[in-house]
């Protein structure tokens, strides 16, 4: 038992060894461009990210939830600093998951002090940094944060957090045009959605019966919500009127 | 003489009941003709045999010489009824009533001519009220109305008198001889009251338990030497033997332990009583009437006796 | 032939008891509006309580939620539940309602074959219950549009929900309503089956209305042993199919396909058994009435 355990001791420094050789390497590898820490990133990101005070963009926003057969929805959506966000429908409605407005890039940054910024390393596939925020309150409606930036342009290209009562959700972003301003072209907000069911008495549906496709897809519980943007007004002001 | 009605041994069955019994009778062109009957005796089936409302068991009916299977519509175009009480659409007016029944009947007519058949039934005057207004009555001289609109050869008329009070009889009483004088419909009237048809039926037919009883002219039936006079008398056994021992003794018909029975002519009766008096005869009561009457009446006793037992 | 309809149709619309359909009908309609005016956010809080755990709805959602689409929809749910009352009323009455009055011996020593006489009446039938439905359409539909506006409308079914763009309802619900007539001729042609055996109306009106009862009870049991014997072939489970109209399918990225109806066959098949009902009642009364001793 004794052995077993200084064995797997003995494997698990072998393995950090060959890690942080790994990562020595990398290292290596970028020597030309400097290695920033986590928090510098953070900063960074920040500091573009804070360029824009407000900006009013027009946008189509789809949402695709398993039991949601929506049409695309015209929308304008409403940014003011520090973390006002508001989401318009120009036309028709549209079922917006319950935290995906709060739970967004400028709600982090603009409390960005109250998280405690820990370096996770880089994705293997993309070779983004990941950079994991920890509240360092308890009273924290989120619990983890996850972001993965791209540290050449300095983009947060996917960002995944975990909250207290409404599970995990991923934001994964395409820039484009509004980079500068780190404003993304495409947002595609992945969430868990909770299992949806109305009594029939209550519907009074027309019941022909599902195919068995149908059912399978239903249970899928992965909801996204998708807004390309079209174009962005930035910084010429948004009344608070917006908001509220 | 031609035949509007012709009917050949006519059944009806109601499940095991049969409601008419082989029937067979003739109704001349331009006739009144009286079908008589107490309630139950098959009236009612046999007339709506006729107006196509009842399908026959067997037996074969003509009218206008023409089967009433084959050539219903042709039939009815000339045929107008009225059958029991009619209750018609009481939520709309006279008018309405008699413009649905016209067009039913196939007639384009117009508004005037509507109001001049509602005056000849004397409704002319509550033409555009609600139906739910009329009195029984005239609600039954607007179901003649409906019955005439379309000017039919033959009127079939169910119990037309049923319910009515005695202005209301007579009202209809005129009318069907109006009907029958002056413009020469054939009437085929279906009564339980022997009076009546007597003051206005030509030919009657009498059945009970939907059999042909008594069939003929009413001239004929209501022969005045066919009369029968009911006698009463303080000693009924005393008399009958002094009557037999008579001159009298020719008219004795029948008796019972009630009543001494007489058949004469009508003009002898006086002369009866005369005698009845002079022989001494303790007279307590007398009555005369028709044979046919006295029969129908028998009928109608015969009834009586069976309906408590029914109940 | 068209005089005779006339005559029913007046018969029919000459009679106070058929406004006390339309007078029920108005109310109602009056009635849900005033309380969806009133008291709207309750009813949509009530209808989206399943899902707001999922998602957010700010007041602004909430108002478009409740456009005049989605009250005609609930006015619809409900009142074609209590339309079939309305029609029994008046299909239940044809035969029965003329023999209780004595009319119909009246009518049928005319020159009109019975045949010709029971297609005319259950025309008028007909003719009826298209006209309370258009009445309620004009209220349900028009109405609400005018009173709450249009917006996408918003269809929750026990399994999903299916939004259809504001700009691909109006053709829906022209011919949800077209579909709702043969849903309502159906019961028209039941009560009017009924209605050749009676001799007053009460008789076939409580009837039709027992056996719609017995039926959309079986319809909405979920019990396994009903779900796939008895229950395809009931009535009752068609007559809602005009809810299909409103159910469309999405792509793959769940979003709706505009002019689209998710199960077209089911409908139509759902069409074709009460094309077949209305055909059997109609032939089966008039069958029985064309042999039928006249007796009232």
């Amino acid at each position: 038992m004794h052995d077993l355990k200084k064995e797997v001791n003995q494997i698990e420094r072998g393995l950090f060894k060959i890690t942080f050789i790994s990562l020595f390497s990398i290292v290596l590898l970028h020597s030309s461009a400097k290695a920033q820490t986590a928090a510098e990133i953070i900063t960074q990101v920040k500091a573009r990210i804070e360029k824009v005070n407000n900006y009013v963009a027009k946008g189509k926003l789809l949402t695709n939830v398993a039991f949601i057969k929506a049409p695309v929805a015209q929308v304008k959506i409403y940014f003011k600093k520090p973390n006002h966000i508001r989401i318009r429908n120009v036309s028709g409605i549209s079922f917006i998951p319950r935290g995906s407005v709060n739970i967004s890039l400028d709600n982090v940054f603009s409390d960005i002090a109250s998280y405690d910024i820990i370096d996770a390393g880089k994705e293997a596939k993309t070779g983004f940094r990941i950079i994991k925020l920890l509240p360092n309150n308890d009273t924290s409606e989120v619990v983890l944060s996850t972001l993965y930036i791209d540290e050449k342009k300095m983009l947060v290209m996917k960002a995944t957090t975990t909250t207290r009562d409404n599970g995990t959700y991923e934001l994964q972003m395409t820039y484009g045009k509004y980079a500068d301003f780190g404003l993304a072209d495409k947002i595609i907000f992945s969430f868990n959605t909770k299992e949806y069911k109305l009594p029939k008495g209550i519907t009074l549906d027309y019941d022909v019966g599902n195919s068995k496709e149908e059912d399978t897809k239903l249970k899928n519980k992965k909801g996204k919500v998708e807004i390309s943007y079209s174009s962005y007004v930035i910084n010429q002001g948004v009344p608070d009127s917006v908001f509220q | 003489m031609d035949s509007i009605i012709s009917v050949k041994n006519l059944v009806k069955d109601f499940r095991e009941v049969r409601a008419v019994h082989d029937l067979s009778f003739e109704v001349g062109e331009g006739k009144v003709y009286g079908f008589l009957g107490q309630n139950g005796a098959g009236k009612s089936t046999t007339i709506r045999m006729l107006l196509t409302l009842v399908e026959p068991t067997a037996g074969e009916i003509k009218i206008f010489n023409m089967d009433l299977k084959k050539h219903r519509k042709e039939i009815l175009r000339q045929v107008g009824a009225v059958i029991e009480r009619p209750d018609l659409y009481k939520y709309l007016t006279g008018m309405e009533n008699l413009r649905i029944f016209a067009t039913m009947s196939g007639i384009k007519i117009s508004e005037k001519k509507l109001m001049e058949e509602l005056d000849r039934v004397g409704l002319a005057m509550r033409a555009h009220s609600k139906v739910k207004t009329y009195s029984q009555g005239m609600k039954q001289r607007l179901g003649i109305a409906t019955a005439l609109v379309h000017d039919p050869k033959l009127i079939i008329l169910d119990e037309p008198t049923n319910g009515l009070d005695p202005q209301g009889i007579a009202d209809i009483r005129n009318l069907i001889l109006h009907l029958s004088n002056d413009l020469f419909k054939t009437i085929f009237i279906s009564s339980h009251l022997l009076s009546e048809m007597e003051l206005i039926a030509d030919s009657m037919l009498i059945i009970d338990k939907g059999k042909k009883v008594v069939e003929g002219n009413v001239k004929e039936l209501f022969d005045p030497a066919e009369t029968i006079v009911q006698l009463k008398t303080t000693d009924n056994n005393g008399a009958y033997e002094k009557i037999k021992k008579s001159e009298l003794k020719k008219f004795l018909h029948d008796r019972n332990p009630e009543c001494i029975m007489l058949k004469l002519h009508r003009d002898e009766v006086p002369a009866l009583v005369k005698e009845l008096v002079q022989m001494d005869i303790g007279v307590m009561y007398l009555d005369s009437r028709h044979s046919l009457e006295d029969y129908f009446l028998s009928l109608t006793s015969g009834q009586q006796h069976v309906e408590p037992f029914k109940n | 032939m068209w005089n005779l309809l006339k005559i029913e149709l007046l018969k029919i619309f000459k009679r106070p008891r058929t406004y006390i359909a339309f007078g029920a009908i108005t109310a109602i309609v009056f009635l849900v509006q005033l309380a969806l005016k009133l008291d709207g956010k309750s009813y949509i809080d009530l209808l989206l309580s399943n899902l707001s755990g999922s998602f957010e709805f700010s007041g602004e959602f909430k108002s478009k939620l409740l456009n005049g689409y989605l009250v005609c929809f609930a006015i619809l749910t409900t009142v074609l539940i209590q339309m079939p009352l309305l029609v029994a009323l008046i299909a239940g009455d044809s035969i029965a309602g003329e023999a209780n009055m004595g009319t119909l011996r009246l009518s049928l020593i005319r020159p009109v074959s019975r045949t010709q006489y029971m297609i005319m009446k259950f025309l008028a039938s007909v003719i009826y219950t298209i006209a309370l439905l258009t009445w309620m359409a004009i209220l349900a539909l028009f109405g609400s549009m005018l009173i709450f506006g249009t917006n996408d409308l918003v269809v929750l079914r026990s399994t999903g929900i299916d939004q259809i763009a504001a700009a691909d309802v109006l053709w829906r619900y022209v011919i949800a309503f077209g579909y709702a007539a043969v849903a309502l001729t159906t019961i028209a042609a039941l009560a009017f089956l009924l209605s050749v055996f009676a001799e007053n109306s009460i008789g076939p009106i409580i009837a039709t209305m027992s056996i719609i009862i017995v039926f959309t009870i079986l319809s909405e049991m979920n019990i396994p042993f009903y779900d796939n014997t008895i229950k395809p072939w009931l009535f009752t489970t068609h007559m809602v199919a005009w809810k299909g109209f409103f159910y469309v399918k999405a792509t793959d990225d769940g979003v709706t396909i505009s002019g689209s109806v998710a199960n077209l066959p089911a409908i139509l098949r759902s069409l074709v058994i009460l094309l077949c009902y209305i055909t059997v009642f109609v032939f089966t009364a008039i069958r029985v009435f064309r042999k039928k001793d006249i007796l009232s």
